[in-house]
């Protein structure tokens, strides 16, 4: 007998005990759902961490209101097959009450403001640990985060006084007020999440599959064509073959030119890219540290 | 290893991975003079693990601030004060594979005053990667990594002699190193040491054989990480099975159910063994090993389960399922190395903290501190029993519950602990029971 697990196995294992240890450590935690397939892992992860028992956490979605439809299907879908309870935070409902102001010009984004509505739903629910699907191989800053990452009562992110984290203990104590931000996917990489969809047979969005679609070309990326978009000019549509490697608001969500229509060939691709994944994130692509300046602020 | 099938194993690296790879977790620790950066750039270069639009990335950012070339330390420090300061401050992960293993390197700061961040990043290390500069031999820096690496019990130590090309890639230098190193080495405790000429700069064996080194003969390093026998690393000796979290559907299905779930820290556990339980002492046995994917045989480290025990009886968080005759030390009394993080020291005399260790949480006193530590000249200070940041000291502690504990030496997962101050929750200390 063998006694080595394969490394998805052994990620696996990894994910699952962090989810046990927030259902012990923290009052009332939340697992954060935007529809993309890190939090579709998540969700299945924690399926198999509690099982035979239910997820004992809510879900969370900030709803935009800029979602590509089958986003939606697909979330109410899984709520609705795995019994489980769905918040959404509407940030529609945030620019209606003027609690945020929507941004304006050709490339508005709502993506800043999902940060006020998520902080509001959290203090709404008096929620103390906030699961999400982030991974430290996506970006620089992500690749700084603990698996437990402390927020202070304004939700904010202190990257140069984190605690430390050592073997698997994990330390969630914490003042009134205070949350905990719980990343329990941070060391699985993009390959390593297709690889697991793929041994799991854990079904996904379509959006994920090439599909035909009419988009545009924007500072070397290419857009879904939508009414919520305003293109210029010199902006044509052509139709092409596509999928998206991430899935976030239409404004801000590249699609990529694929012919990637099973997860065969997704995983194909996914490990002979050149580019990363957020690549097509225009959102990442404001400033050098656009990400570590929307953490600090409580960003996921 | 001959010349083709190097060059075999770089074309399987732009191959697809299979999905039955081993996960390695190393770590490296050093400042920017040494070559870590370009050690690891070259490592990630090799597999394919830097993407275009970052490479870009970090060279226009190298362009503007007028850099020499492309500063593959970008790649890493990724925060805006390291990237100012041009710093590694903060542990950073990256991730690479090749077709036969999965890579995590933990990319710690070298400097003294960030002797918490390498601690952090030896605490789950298989390997420790030691970069030695070969015009400069061992320096202090090259003392308190190997001290840090033996102290948290990293199984394998290689040791990369780099910048070989700026030694003419002279067999002495090696040897001279390697004897010095074998030395020093002789007063820690580790247990498998590796030497490795490379130049990291050229890429000698870094993945390819080195054309300039025809005296070496051994492994190149992307083999030696691709090799280097880990499977005997966990505990499959003294079962450990620390209880998590209390299942209990309560739902028709499954009315009776109550599911002890929990990762297993040593030891194999089979369906039907005789188990006790700490720290009740009762004995019962496994009725089942359940997962979602269905009941297993098996379990045994690093795995998540969940056991059923045949006796209903009174277990849940913090409590320890083991076997009868193989128990580990039920103690309130603690000795340990601790290594301190925080900026306040710690509290003497009898001072008070929250220990976590497993998934037990007690409270605790500290009793003693035996001496502290120069991790430079490996001195012990009997006299000085302060314990500032980045300080080692020998502890004894007493906690206010009995702790299931085993020799850090014997079980990285159940010998080791952190304190946590009360007041401001921070985690100030790592410990490894003696």
């Amino acid at each position: 007998m063998n006694y080595n697990i394969s490394h998805l196995r052994e990620l696996e294992a990894e994910s699952i005990y962090v989810l046990r240890e927030v259902a012990s450590q923290f009052e009332k935690p939340v697992l954060m759902f935007s529809g993309g397939k890190d939090s579709i892992m998540m969700v299945h992860l924690a399926a198999k961490a509690f099982f035979p028992a239910r997820i004992p956490f809510p879900l969370l979605h900030v709803d935009t209101g800029h979602n590509f439809p089958e986003t939606i299907k697909f979330r109410d879908d899984l709520v609705a097959k795995l019994g489980a309870k769905l918040i959404v935070g509407s940030v529609q409902t945030a620019i209606d009450t003027g609690m945020v102001r929507e941004e304006k010009g050709f490339n508005a984004s709502r993506n800043g403001l999902q940060t006020a509505v998520l902080l509001d739903e959290l203090e709404k629910g008096k929620f103390d640990a906030a699961l999400g699907g982030a991974r430290r191989d996506e970006e620089k800053a992500r690749a700084k985060e603990r698996f437990f990452s402390h927020r202070d009562e304004f939700g904010q992110w202190d990257p140069k006084n984190q605690r430390p984290e050592l073997w698997n203990l994990f330390n969630g104590k914490k003042h009134f007020g205070e949350h905990f931000r719980i990343f329990p996917i941070s060391n699985w990489t993009e390959l390593d999440v297709w690889q697991y969809l793929a041994l799991e047979e854990v079904e996904l969005p379509s959006l994920y599959f090439a599909h035909k679609r009419k988009v545009f070309h924007r500072d070397g990326t290419l857009l879904a064509d939508t009414p919520i978009i305003q293109r210029k000019p010199n902006e044509e549509l052509i139709e092409k073959m596509v999928r998206c490697r991430t899935i976030g608001d239409m404004t801000c969500t590249g699609v990529w030119e694929s012919d990637a229509d099973s997860l065969e060939k997704i995983i194909q691709e996914v490990s002979t890219t050149r580019m990363t994944e957020r690549g097509g994130r225009t959102d990442d692509k404001r400033s050098e540290t656009s990400m570590e300046d929307r953490k600090k602020k409580g960003y996921f | 290893m001959t010349g083709q099938s190097v060059s075999d194993a770089k074309n399987q690296l732009m191959g697809t991975i299979d999905q039955d790879t081993e996960l390695l977790r190393f770590s490296t620790a050093g400042s920017v003079d040494d070559g870590k950066s370009t050690l690891i750039g070259r490592l990630l270069y090799d597999s394919k693990s830097i993407f275009e639009d970052q490479y870009e990335q970090i060279k226009a950012t190298s362009e503007r601030r007028g850099e020499e070339g492309v500063n593959l330390a970008l790649l890493t420090d990724g925060l805006k004060s390291e990237r100012e300061q041009g710093i590694t401050i903060d542990v950073a992960y990256r991730y690479f594979a090749t077709p036969k293993r999965k890579f995590i390197i933990a990319d710690t700061p070298g400097h003294i005053q960030y002797t918490r961040n390498m601690v952090t990043g030896a605490s789950t290390a298989n390997v420790a990667l030691i970069l030695i500069d070969a015009r400069n031999g061992i320096v202090e820096q090259t003392k308190r990594h190997s001290f840090i690496s033996s102290l948290l019990q990293i199984p394998h130590i290689v040791v990369c002699i780099n910048k070989m090309d700026l030694a003419d890639y002279s067999e002495e230098a090696y040897n001279s190193i390697k004897e010095e190193f074998s030395n020093f080495a002789n007063k820690l405790d580790v247990k498998d040491i590796h030497f490795i000429p490379i130049s990291a700069l050229h890429g000698d064996n870094v993945v390819d054989r080195s054309q300039n080194m025809p005296w070496y003969e051994g492994q190149t390093l992307m083999h030696y990480l691709e090799n280097v026998h880990i499977g005997s690393d966990h505990n499959f000796i003294d079962c450990r099975f620390p209880v998590q979290h209390v299942i209990r559907p309560y739902t028709d299905e499954h009315h009776d159910y109550r599911g002890y779930a929990g990762r297993v820290a040593g030891g194999i556990f089979k369906k039907g063994d005789e188990v006790m339980l700490l720290p009740s002492g009762f004995t019962s046995k496994i009725a089942k090993i359940d997962t979602y994917d269905g009941e297993l045989e098996e379990a045994f480290p690093p795995m998540s389960v969940t056991m059923l025990l045949e006796d209903d009886l009174d277990l849940s968080r913090g409590d320890m399922i083991v076997r009868p005759n193989n128990q580990p030390n039920v103690t309130q009394d603690i000795d340990a190395m601790i290594c301190w993080f925080n900026e306040q020291p710690l509290k003497q005399p009898r001072g008070k903290y929250v220990l976590r260790h497993t998934t037990q949480e007690v409270n605790c006193l500290v009793k003693e501190v035996r001496y502290t530590l120069d991790i430079n000249s490996l001195h012990r200070n009997l006299e000085d029993t302060k314990v500032h940041l980045n300080d080692i000291a020998r502890v004894v502690l007493r906690t206010t519950k009995p702790l299931f504990v085993d020799e850090y030496r014997n079980n990285r997962i159940t010998g080791s602990f952190v304190l946590v101050d009360e007041a401001t929750n921070n985690t100030v200390a790592a410990g490894m029971i003696i």
